[in-house]
């Protein structure tokens, strides 16, 4: 059986950077596996500009911000399988997947990097009752067909879902002449960026309709109305509210799940907020030489931020086949506590050596402003950053200087509080 | 005298920024809460433009679209004449990265490049 010191599983922006990283540091047997034609993951599709500006300090588009890596993957010969479908991992690192040219493929690798992204939810996710006919699509997939396979989906087109697929879709279908008549959002406000928002619905005036859902699906063939109604607080539905609407294509965007049967095989466990693996600061899992990355882990809203997370595998994997890592005394907790949903790491597992600070990523509960983010070890803060705002929609990065870590500590808690005796809120 | 309410895209708080104007001069500017807002609302109401991202038929290509952009931002008035413009175009592979596909569209002078490397099938 064939070993390689690295094998990663997926060539999206997540794997391809984990690769480079660390054929930079050092280790030259590396081989990627993508089940799709071509590298770049998901990025190829999304043509639309706003890549870039965090990590390449410029604004590129998909395609473009792809290309960084692919040409640095060919440059340093790291080895990619196109077309090469991982169908199983097991706990002895023993990789089988299939293609067309070699069948069924068995290999073996001293580290794996899981980066397999994460999929749309569907239709059936969300259960919306009525017939099931053609011209209802995941938003992502609409996008595929419109941008790289040559179809446009159709046109007499609702959005359901205000994140930021669906709202650069409502632009696309716009832009190649679909009539696109609504986007609807179950929530109070729009998942979305505010750029988002306004370049992709308002200079179109394309109507977003906050506090609504889809409640029935009519067609037998071909899709032919959909029934809207609002919904209150509890998103229970106002009755007297329903409208039929009618349209040809109903696109979802609807949320991302990671993609993690093969995490399953490994029987590693998910967590329960974020449905990714639960992994130390090296986003190294609970299986030792096993790290994962990018939107397997969490679902990021910037790919310059998954490029930084994937870099810190590769780094990791680098160390750890190198033999260049020691174990703290005892783990550390990091715990998210009042309105932190959660935090990746989950927990700082080794001593530091020549690391200034660790990046700890969050997502909040709710939109605040004028909030402080609190570090505290024993009910005591030991470090906090102050912020203008924060939104469930934009992952929040800070820096926990090493400085601060004592080697006794067993748990440092995260939460985010109000500024006390300053304004707060809009005027 | 007139109002017009420009949501400013510099952050995620999104202020909505009214700019009052009077016979073509802007006179005053409210609900910004920084420098960016403002600065953002006054070429947002003298000169809106955006980059446009879109495709272009491809001929003999492994795919049968390249993804391009207006090399620079063009006023967001021309957006749906320019995707005409493009709709009419078609290329032959292989296409690189930043090749120009169509010149000075619209006399804007901004070129429409390519976005992704397109091989030969």
């Amino acid at each position: 059986m064939k070993n390689y010191k690295i094998i990663v599983i997926g060539a999206g922006p997540a794997g391809l950077a984990a690769a480079l990283q660390a054929s930079k540091d050092g280790i030259d047997d590396i081989l990627v596996l993508e089940r799709d034609k071509y590298m770049g993951g998901i990025l190829p599709q999304c043509i639309h500009n706003g890549f870039g500006l965090e990590y390449f300090d410029q604004e590129l588009t998909g395609p473009e911000y792809a290309d960084k890596f692919i040409k640095d993957i060919d440059k340093n010969n790291i080895k990619v399988l196109t077309e090469t479908m991982v169908l199983n991992i097991n706990q002895d690192k023993i990789i089988t997947a299939l293609n067309k040219s070699n069948g069924v493929l068995k290999m073996k690798a001293n580290t794996i990097i899981l980066a397999m992204g994460c999929r749309e939810r569907t239709r059936e996710n969300i259960q919306i009752p009525g017939d099931r006919p053609a011209g209802i699509l995941s938003a992502g997939t609409a996008q595929r067909y419109t941008n790289i396979e040559g179809f446009i989906p159709g046109k007499e087109v609702i959005i359901l879902g205000s994140g930021d697929i669906g709202l650069i879709m409502a632009r696309r279908m716009k832009l190649e002449g679909a009539n696109v008549k609504a986007v609807l959002e179950i929530m109070p406000f729009s998942s979305g960026l505010v750029r988002n928002k306004v370049q992709c619905l308002d200079d179109f005036d394309i109507p977003l309709k906050l506090k609504h859902t889809i409640t029935r699906i009519e067609g037998k063939k071909r899709l032919k109305r959909v029934e809207i109604s609002k919904v209150d607080k509890d998103f229970n539905l106002v009755e007297g509210t329903q409208k039929w609407i009618d349209c040809d294509t109903l696109l979802l965007s609807v949320g991302l799940i990671p993609e993690n049967e093969l995490s399953k095989a490994m029987n590693l466990k998910l967590h329960p907020v974020t449905g990714g693996v639960y992994v130390n600061e090296n986003r190294e899992t609970e299986l030792k030489g096993v790290y994962a990355c990018g939107n397997v882990l969490h679902v990021h809203d910037l790919v310059d931020w998954v490029s930084e997370e994937a870099e810190i595998a590769g780094r990791s994997a680098a160390e750890y086949l190198n033999g260049n890592q020691e174990k703290r005394n005892q783990p550390i907790k990091i715990t998210p506590e009042k309105n932190v949903t959660y935090t990746v790491p989950q927990k700082i597992e080794y001593k530091f050596k020549d690391k200034k600070f660790i990046k700890i990523f969050l997502r909040v509960e709710k939109p605040m402003e004028n909030v402080k983010i609190v570090f505290s070890h024993n009910e005591k803060s030991i470090l906090s950053y102050d912020k203008k705002i924060v939104m469930p929609g934009e992952m929040v990065t800070v820096n926990l200087p090493a400085a601060l870590i004592k080697n006794d500590m067993e748990e440092i808690k995260l939460s985010i509080v109000e500024k006390v005796g300053e304004k707060n809120g809009r005027t | 005298m007139e109002e017009h309410d420009i949501i400013c895209t510099g952050c995620p708080k999104g202020c909505r920024v009214t700019v009052t104007v009077e016979k073509d001069e802007i006179t005053d500017i409210k609900g910004f809460e920084c420098p960016t807002g403002k600065e953002y609302a006054i070429n947002e109401y003298k000169n809106p433009t955006r980059i446009l991202p879109t495709t272009v038929r491809v001929k003999e290509g492994e795919f049968p679209l390249v993804p391009v952009k207006t090399a620079k931002p063009i006023p967001k008035s021309l957006l749906l004449e320019a995707m005409k413009v493009i709709a009419e175009k078609e290329v032959i592979a292989p296409i690189k990265i930043g090749d120009t596909v169509i010149e000075n569209i619209l006399d804007t002078s901004v070129n429409i490049v390519a976005t992704r490397n397109i091989e030969k099938k």
